[in-house]
């Protein structure tokens, strides 16, 4: 008896998983008509997305992630073929280093002319003679902080995230990249650097800072800050100017050491099947109105030269979403780290969170 | 011969659920434990719990279930037995009032909690409304043990409490008719009587404590490690799997371990236990 219990179930577990693999099999065949996206979570209007597939007919089929490791997970696990995916500057640089990139057709964009040539020259860092990319936002890692309890001259240096005065009151960015590269721009050193002894130097700094530091966090910085648990924080340009718009005391600024300037761009997989559809959706997307709604929904600076002129004068007046030239001028693009880096500094990331 | 049969059937449903919910994940895991990425046979993974960053994180995930077991045990006991000795008829009422919290959300709870605590949040501003200093208890190892008596408190009350329910009131009365004082029948009739109910309670909060990595996460600030934070990290942020599976499987050990030693100390009786 217990024999046929054990066939019964066996034979339920491959018809089962037999069913699994044939329903993935039928999303495979799709037709010429549409378009699989991957792009970073509450990053792109719900209205222009609606609006692509009424003007162009292509279904898209929107997938969302929401960190560049998760993305190069999903892309990596291979199930789903993606035809366009936006995703940050070091990481499209990884992927193109492994071949994952196919080139943009920029003869088919009517609208790339819209697009800043400033930053098209600045992507050249991971997308040299610029062939693979298109950008989409871009902006800066700084500092969030409550005028009422910072002022301006302590947030104008790094420095003042080793400030005993603020003890539990700092927020830092619980990122390895972002986080590294504070002490890193302190010590003067590259934020590339591949160099074990740099890269221990600011880890030895972050080790010294945690004793001050309120949280580690990401998402919720904007809320901690908006809040008022917090004094200063250590964060994203788009996520400063949300927390500024529901609490009128934040400012932002990019301290006098510098900074990181990172630039998400659009590009074509090498799993892309319907490139022609590619194609319209990133030119759909630096066309001017869908361009501008975005820009209104994510607040990132937009590298959309069209925006500017449907915005008035103090949104473009904002140097948290719009960096000046004197900013960028201090902020640096990351690169890909090598295999070797990358294994080095995830374990000193692990070493701090554990000290 | 036809019972046995559809009773069996009736259980294949189960059956199933176990085999592919549990055992083939178990395999995968071990699978993935004892091989490199690149697929060749190694031990390195299960060693690895040998660095001093994850063992450190084991360390302080037994600190914080240790402490977060034995606060649960002693504001647990007195609550059973006050429930138990109640003079009411709904004793179901009240029971009920202490799983009722347990219907929402527990990511909520544990978000509330961080409203509750934060440097501007409602316990610091009751303190400064009194006059008395404010405190800093948010992101800190206190405010993960405190999420955590809080989660699973009701985990150790509701055993200890059944237990308690099945001791027979005349043995009480026959140790006093005896001469026993109440403290002396407490500790050598009502203790012993109730160490089932105890011995599981500590187990289905011991376990999910050590292995826990939501509470740290939310009421961490990512400055408590926990060892069930650094598998987290391994699966999602360094995308190590291998890993991820080698430390999983020294963590069920440890979890298996503590079970054994509970199922040692009960050895005598096989009343309440899980296992």
């Amino acid at each position: 008896m217990k024999k046929k219990l054990i066939t019964f179930i066996s034979m339920t577990c491959l018809t089962l998983t037999s069913c699994f693999s044939f329903t993935a099999c039928g999303n495979d065949a799709e037709s010429a008509d549409t378009l699989v996206v991957l792009n970073y979570g509450k990053y792109i209007e719900a209205d222009v997305l609606k609006r692509f597939q009424q003007e162009t007919g292509i279904t898209v089929k929107y997938e969302e992630y929401e960190s560049v490791e998760d993305m190069y997970a999903k892309y990596k696990a291979g199930s789903i073929n993606y035809d366009v995916v936006c995703t940050s500057d070091y990481m499209v640089e990884t992927l193109r280093k492994e071949g994952e990139l196919i080139p943009i057709d920029y003869n088919s964009l009517t609208n790339y002319k819209n697009i800043d040539p400033t930053i098209i020259e600045a992507s050249e860092s991971f997308d040299p003679n610029h062939k693979y990319t298109v950008p989409y936002f871009y902006g800066t890692v700084g500092i969030l902080y409550n005028t009422e309890k910072v002022d301006e001259e302590t947030v104008s240096s790094w420095n003042c995230l080793w400030d005993p005065a603020y003890k539990n009151q700092i927020v830092m960015i619980n990122s390895q990249r972002d986080a590294f590269m504070v002490p890193l721009k302190m010590l003067g050193y590259d934020i590339n650097t591949s160099n074990t002894k740099e890269l221990d130097e600011a880890f030895d700094m972050l080790c010294d800072e945690k004793k001050y530091v309120y949280a580690y966090l990401m998402d919720e910085t904007y809320e901690c800050m908006v809040s008022e648990d917090a004094a200063m924080a250590v964060c994203y340009s788009g996520e400063a100017a949300m927390g500024m718009e529901y609490n009128d005391k934040l400012a932002y600024t990019v301290p006098k050491e510098g900074g990181n300037l990172w630039i998400d761009s659009w590009f074509v997989p090498r799993t892309c099947k319907h490139y022609d559809a590619a194609m319209k959706w990133i030119d759909f997307m630096c066309e001017e109105e869908a361009a501008t709604e975005n820009f209104e929904y994510v607040w990132y600076a937009t590298p959309n030269l069209t925006v500017a002129a449907n915005e008035d004068a103090e949104t473009l007046a904002d140097e948290t979403v719009f960096p000046t030239k004197e900013t960028l001028s201090r902020c640096d693009l990351y690169s890909a780290y090598d295999d070797k880096t990358l294994d080095y500094t995830t374990t000193l990331w692990k070493k701090l969170k554990a000290y | 011969m036809i019972n046995r049969f559809r009773t069996s059937f009736l259980a294949a449903p189960y059956a199933i659920w176990v085999l592919i919910c549990t055992i083939l994940p178990l395999f995968y895991i071990l699978g993935y434990a004892i091989n490199t990425s690149d697929g060749s046979f190694t031990l390195s993974n299960l060693l690895a719990i040998a660095d001093p960053i994850h063992l450190k994180s084991l360390g302080l995930s037994i600190q914080v279930a240790f402490i977060t077991t034995v606060i649960c045990l002693i504001m647990a006991y007195p609550v059973a037995l006050i429930l138990h000795n109640l003079k009411i008829t709904n004793k179901g009422f009240i029971v009920f009032l202490f799983i009722l919290p347990m219907w929402m959300n527990f990511m909520l709870r544990i978000l509330a909690w961080q409203n509750i605590l934060s440097n501007n949040g409602i316990l610091n501003g009751i303190l400064s409304a009194l006059g008395l200093p404010t405190i800093h208890i948010l992101y800190t190892k206190v405010a993960v043990i405190l999420g955590m008596v809080y989660d699973f408190l009701p985990y150790m009350i509701l055993p200890i409490y059944n237990s308690l329910s099945k001791i027979n009131d005349e043995v009480i009365e026959a140790a006093s008719d005896l001469g026993s004082s109440w403290l002396n029948t407490f500790i050598k009739i009502t203790i012993p009587l109730s160490k089932d109910g105890i011995l599981s309670g500590i187990i289905m909060v011991f376990v999910p404590a050590l292995s826990s990595f939501v509470v740290s996460n939310l009421l961490g600030g990512g400055k408590v490690l926990l060892i069930g934070n650094v598998i987290e990290q391994e699966f999602t942020l360094a995308r190590n799997w291998n890993l991820g599976s080698g430390l999983s499987i020294i963590l069920m050990l440890f979890v298996l371990a503590s079970m054994s030693i509970m199922n040692k100390v009960d050895d005598t009786e096989n009343g309440g236990m899980l296992l």
